[in-house]
């Protein structure tokens, strides 16, 4: 309800403000959406299947229009020695981990924005930039971006990548779900493209049935958790694995929201602009009576003298 | 009061050795901006995907809003709780606030990728941020202390208007708007000075939630939901330090005698104000049990102890001694220390405490951050020295019957 309430309060003022500044209604529409739909997507990941090809990675950044090497360049397994962070020039990577013992696989890895239901980026981006969409992706509109990387400091999985090296529009760059494609009806370019069938694209509850499904199915293969179920409140990519998340590198995190915390002092604080204001009164009283004070004691001493 | 105390601007030679030290590092400061704004963040700092933020966030704006304090607590002191003497310091804190704010605002400038969109957020609107208050706080705030200032500018050319040339033909249209500003000023004042502790006591405090969306990726013995008021009270206790130190520098520098009552008495109000502080700490410390962090050796846990121990007990212990009391000298040493305390904690919070779950190369700034934070700070020392050499900000004693503008005592 307050939510909601407030949320009108600063929609109605971000009209108004772009009205008087002649804006187009496009800058007030990417509000951040903070009703999650039912039916939204998200991508199961199974790494006991994944083999490391990193075509998706090719996918991606093709999808992306971002520099890639041939396809063929992506053989080369030598990558895997050195662990790699999604940047602003690969919005996903795909990791190794060695086997501990001979007889086993290694486990590959795919790393990319996890599309939080309440994203950090959402709620931190000063201008709103960033949004929650209604299909689960998690997008930002790079006209408002000023560059302050609040974002990159909010993530919990560290995943906004910035363009340091431009002196000129910089970037905040990170996986978008390949919005534009599932608009038109197509897969992400990494479900599309993967030969394992690592990657399972579906509404997000879909999803976590199969995932328990597959868990109880196959209790020897899984652990019992999928990943992203209940972290940081819910993502919209999910992960199952065969050990423990954090020996995979993954963040050990909580099932509370990440901009909980600082969302309920920011509206504690700013309720109805009632706490500023009452500190204004009370001040501009203080002011007022110590004022008479000193006033009345002036004029005594005239008095005296 | 045999003698009267009036701010007059004290005009002097503008270059002195120490000046023209501090001229130096502002030009070179000055030279790394500009390289920023031709190569890119990425040339200039040792930030990364990993780092987002750096020196320029924590020390200069974070660092640089707590230590501009006391402005808004000299205002609440002097004006809200109406003590008249403490009216002569108002203007070097006003001025400081100004100085200091200024350059926050700049340095977010220099910080901003796309700095060419600050005015975003004026329209751009997210309730949700933390950032977007800060921002939009230290906006609002900066434009009170510039109006606040105004009656100093009116003060010093009402009735000296004097325009060269062409322009002489304004001499009297200009004198007649500023004899209106001022009288307009005069009667509104009230609105601006409540405003702007207001507006103090939110983004000070706001600053503080800026790092709780970090959650666990800061370190446990800073992070804590009641960041904020940690903020706040900090902000509080370092206000009155600040004009002590400040007053103490200027007063040297200026071959004037130092004001030691007030001096005296603002520190006497420093000790409550830190033991508040170092209670809530302290208490913050044992109710969420992260004593344990002490017990490890680390960056950290040493960072941590030396900003509660230098910082904060140690100035503590010497505003409540008397003989620390009667001496500006121990005094300004005693106010260094709790300056120290809060920029140490600023820079932890922002940086030391900032630990991302994958980290390729920790971070230590590059000589061009800490070359243009340098240069910002001593281009501020060189500002204030040109104001107060320009404007009525410094009090000095005025003799009754004499007509010489002021005078100056050596120490």
């Amino acid at each position: 309800m307050i939510n909601e309430s407030r949320r009108k309060f600063l929609k109605t003022s971000a009209l108004i403000g772009a009205g008087i500044t002649g804006l187009s209604t496009k800058s007030v529409k990417a509000e951040p959406k903070y009703v999650l739909d039912e039916n939204r997507m998200g991508v199961l990941i199974d790494t006991t299947v994944c083999i490391g090809c990193r075509k998706c990675e090719w996918a991606c950044k093709t999808a992306h229009d971002l520099p890639t090497q041939p396809i063929e360049s992506y053989d080369d397994r030598t990558v895997f020695e050195k662990m790699r962070r999604p940047d602003a020039k690969a919005l996903t990577v795909v990791n190794e981990y060695p086997p501990k013992e001979t007889d086993q696989f290694p486990i590959n890895v795919k790393v990319q924005c996890m599309h939080c239901d309440k994203p950090a980026c959402v709620s931190a981006c000063i201008v709103g930039a960033f949004s929650k969409e209604e299909n689960g992706s998690v997008i930002w509109d790079t006209d408002k971006c000023i560059g302050c990387r609040y974002c990159m400091v909010a993530c919990p999985f560290q995943i906004p990548a910035f363009e340091f090296e431009k002196a000129w529009h910089p970037d905040i760059r990170k996986c978008d779900f390949c919005f534009d494609r599932t608009k038109e009806g197509k897969l992400p370019a990494c479900v599309e493209i993967c030969p394992m069938e690592v990657l399972t694209y579906g509404t997000r509850k879909s999803l976590i049935e199969r995932a328990h499904q597959k868990i109880s199915l196959y209790p020897d293969r899984y652990i019992k958790h999928i990943y992203g179920e209940f972290e940081v409140g819910g993502t919209s990519w999910l992960y199952l694995a065969s050990k423990d998340f954090h020996e995979l590198q993954f963040p050990k995190l909580g099932t509370n929201t990440a901009p909980g915390v600082s969302e309920a002092i920011q509206h504690g604080i700013f309720a109805y602009f009632v706490p500023p204001v009452a500190l204004y009164a009370l001040l501009g009283g203080v002011m007022w009576i110590n004022k008479k004070k000193a006033e009345s004691n002036k004029n005594k001493e005239v008095h005296h003298e | 009061m045999s003698e009267n105390m009036k701010p007059v601007p004290l005009p002097r030679r503008y270059f002195t050795p120490t000046v023209i030290v501090i001229a130096v590092i502002a030009a070179v400061g000055l030279l790394f901006v500009l390289a920023r704004l031709i190569f890119g963040i990425g040339a200039v700092t040792n930030l990364s995907n990993e780092f987002p933020w750096g020196i320029w966030i924590g020390i200069d704006v974070a660092a640089g809003v707590a230590l501009a304090a006391g402005g808004f607590t000299t205002a609440a002191l002097g004006h809200i709780m109406h003590k008249e003497e403490y009216h002569l310091i108002t203007r070097p804190a006003l001025l400081t606030a100004m100085l200091g704010y200024t350059f926050v605002a700049v340095s977010v400038g220099i910080d901003l990728g796309r700095y060419y969109y600050i005015w975003h957020p004026l329209i751009m609107w997210n309730g949700n941020s933390a950032l977007f208050e800060v921002g939009m706080c230290v906006m609002i705030y900066l434009t009170v202390l510039y109006i606040e200032f105004l009656p100093i500018v009116t003060e010093r050319f009402i009735g000296r208007v004097n325009l060269p040339g062409f322009f002489k033909r304004f001499n009297v249209s200009l004198d007649k708007l500023l004899r209106a500003l001022d009288r307009g000023l005069d009667k509104t004042m009230f609105i601006f000075i409540i405003a702007g502790v207001v507006l103090s006591c939110l983004h000070q405090s706001s600053l503080g939630t800026l790092m709780i969306i970090a959650g666990p990726k800061m370190h446990p013995l800073w992070q804590t939901p009641i960041l904020p008021l940690l903020f706040l009270l900090s902000a509080m206790s370092v206000g009155f330090p600040m004009v002590i130190f400040e007053s103490y520098l200027t007063s040297k520098s200026f071959g004037l005698k130092p004001e030691t009552n007030i001096m005296a008495n603002l520190g006497s109000m420093v000790a409550p104000l830190l033991g508040i502080y170092l209670s809530f700490k302290l208490g913050d410390m044992v109710i969420r049990q992260t004593f344990v962090y002490l017990t490890e050796f680390n960056t950290a846990s040493v960072m941590f102890v030396i900003e509660i121990v230098i910082g904060v007990v140690v100035p503590l212990r010497l505003f409540l001694s008397p003989q620390i009391q009667k001496s500006p000298m121990g005094l300004s040493i005693a106010a260094f220390l709790v300056i120290f305390g809060v920029f140490l904690n600023r820079m932890n919070n922002f940086i030391v405490a900032y630990n991302p779950p994958y980290v390729f190369q920790s971070y230590f700034p590059s000589i061009g951050e800490i070359s243009v934070t340098a240069g910002f700070i001593a281009l501020e020392i060189l500002l204030f020295r040109a104001f107060v050499m320009i404007f009525p900000i410094v009090s000095v004693p005025q003799h009754s019957g004499t007509k010489a503008k002021f005078s100056i005592r050596s120490v």
